[in-house]
């Protein structure tokens, strides 16, 4: 999801090299996965395999930093806002997106890697986040299609996560799910009001969404058999449902609300199949989500360049408070003393 | 990165009175101040809590988790201590 399928690609190269496997280790290993096939969290400082922490950590981190990221897009609409009941919902969202990204770097870190390391890696541009938030929002119709489309997605492989293997990961989840719900609300709400409002308007709602539902479909990464640690993720229930089982859920949710908007999919092999109570939907072509993987998608710069931005602008923020922490401290020492 | 000095807060939140503080999750701060303050702007958007507790994780003591079994297993045989291993008439009332 905000994880994808980025697991092919930057998981070759980082193998653990090879090691004897000791007698303690496999018993271990083996004790671990009757705990996880027992649906038994497992918790900070259990032992677990390096594996599952290191997905774990990969994982987690990428899902938080897709949160601070997609602050992005739709923060470029605050000020633009048509209205202060949208002003006040969209303002609302990119604070939740913020905390969101919190609850997850809180949760990486019960895995021993610190916050600051997490961020540094955002701003090398070593890390990844979801390929969705490299796009552009040029209307405000984007910002509907984002709630409604980006978030419905997003809700699609975030319920599932609940109930994931390792307890702070799923707590997270489960946290920021009750936050999601007003998120798709919001943005389909924007997307009645403009499909029913003046021609223009309507226009502007069928280009959104002629925009972005390719890229929602994207984010559910690729076909499982193209991801050599899918299985494994299954196996230690990081991942509980496939890419394409999640992505199939989405499409049948998701055409019936685009048929209320009276508004078209850019699809033309999009049918109804009765037979399987299912919509066939045409071959999403990947290259697009490749380019933007290697960094040339429209806003891959421009995210990472605005993240910096922050950060660097942001440093006296940090220094006040850690002076203001300081003066604080002396002042009490001077009041006992 | 200049934030070592920022030690890691783990946040409790009280839902309302009666009832218990809960952990939440964590954040870090400069102080145990700001860590309040923080806590209240990203762990109580929706009106969660009426009191929060910041406790420097480092204050934080916890059990072994690898020694689980050893630590817990006192208890484990000591039926006596739940009232179904008494034996009382049903025809006795309000015991």
């Amino acid at each position: 999801m905000y994880t994808q399928g980025l697991d092919a690609k930057t998981e070759q190269g980082a193998q653990p090299s090879p090691r004897l496997v000791t007698e303690q280790d496999a018993a271990l290993q083996g004790r671990f996965q009757e705990r996880v096939d027992a649906e038994e969290k497992i918790e900070p400082r259990d032992w677990m395999p390096e594996g599952y922490r290191r997905t774990l950590v990969r994982q987690i981190s990428q899902h938080a930093h897709s949160e601070i990221v997609g602050m992005l897009p739709e923060g470029n609409w605050v000020t633009r806002a048509p209205t202060l009941r949208r002003k006040v919902a969209l303002l609302a969202k990119v604070q939740d997106e913020g905390g969101h990204g919190l609850y997850l770097y809180s949760a990486a870190e019960t895995l021993g890697v610190s916050r600051d390391e997490l961020v540094g890696q955002l701003l090398s541009g070593k890390a990844k986040y979801s390929s969705i938030f490299n796009y552009p929002t040029p209307t405000w119709a984007d910002i509907g299609a984002i709630g409604w489309l980006v978030d419905g997605a997003a809700i699609m492989n975030q319920v599932p996560l609940c109930r994931c293997s390792y307890g702070p990961y799923a707590r997270a989840m489960v946290r920021i799910c009750r936050e999601e719900s007003f998120h798709q609300r919001q943005g389909y709400e924007l997307m009645l009001a403009l499909a029913q409002g003046t021609a223009e308007q309507k226009r502007m709602a069928q280009d959104a969404l002629n925009r972005w539902w390719w890229p929602s479909l994207m984010m559910f990464g690729p076909s499982d058999d193209q991801s050599a640690h899918s299985a494994q993720n299954m196996a230690w229930k990081i991942k509980r449902f496939s890419n394409d089982e999640l992505r199939q859920r989405f499409v049948d949710a998701t055409v019936p609300q685009a048929e209320f908007l009276g508004l078209t999919m850019p699809d033309p092999e999009l049918r109804f199949n009765a037979g399987t109570g299912h919509y066939e939907f045409g071959a999403i072509d990947w290259t697009e989500f490749n380019e933007i993987l290697k960094g040339n998608g429209p806003c891959n710069r421009e995210r990472i360049e605005a993240r910096r931005k922050a950060w660097d602008d942001g440093a006296w923020v940090r220094e006040a408070a850690t002076a203001h922490a300081d003066k604080r401290r002396q002042r009490a020492l001077k009041k006992a003393g | 990165m200049d934030r070592k000095d920022w030690p890691l807060f783990e946040i409790f939140i009280r839902p309302k009175n009666g009832l218990s503080h809960k952990h939440v999750g964590s954040l870090h701060a400069a102080d145990a101040r700001m860590a309040l303050d923080n806590a209240r702007d990203v762990y109580t958007r929706r009106g969660e809590g009426v009191s929060i507790w910041a406790v420097p994780a480092s204050s934080i003591a916890a059990s072994d988790p690898s020694e689980k079994a050893s630590l817990f297993d006192p208890a484990d045989d000591k039926i006596y201590r739940h009232p179904t291993f008494y034996d009382i008439p049903a025809d006795v009332k309000n015991i």
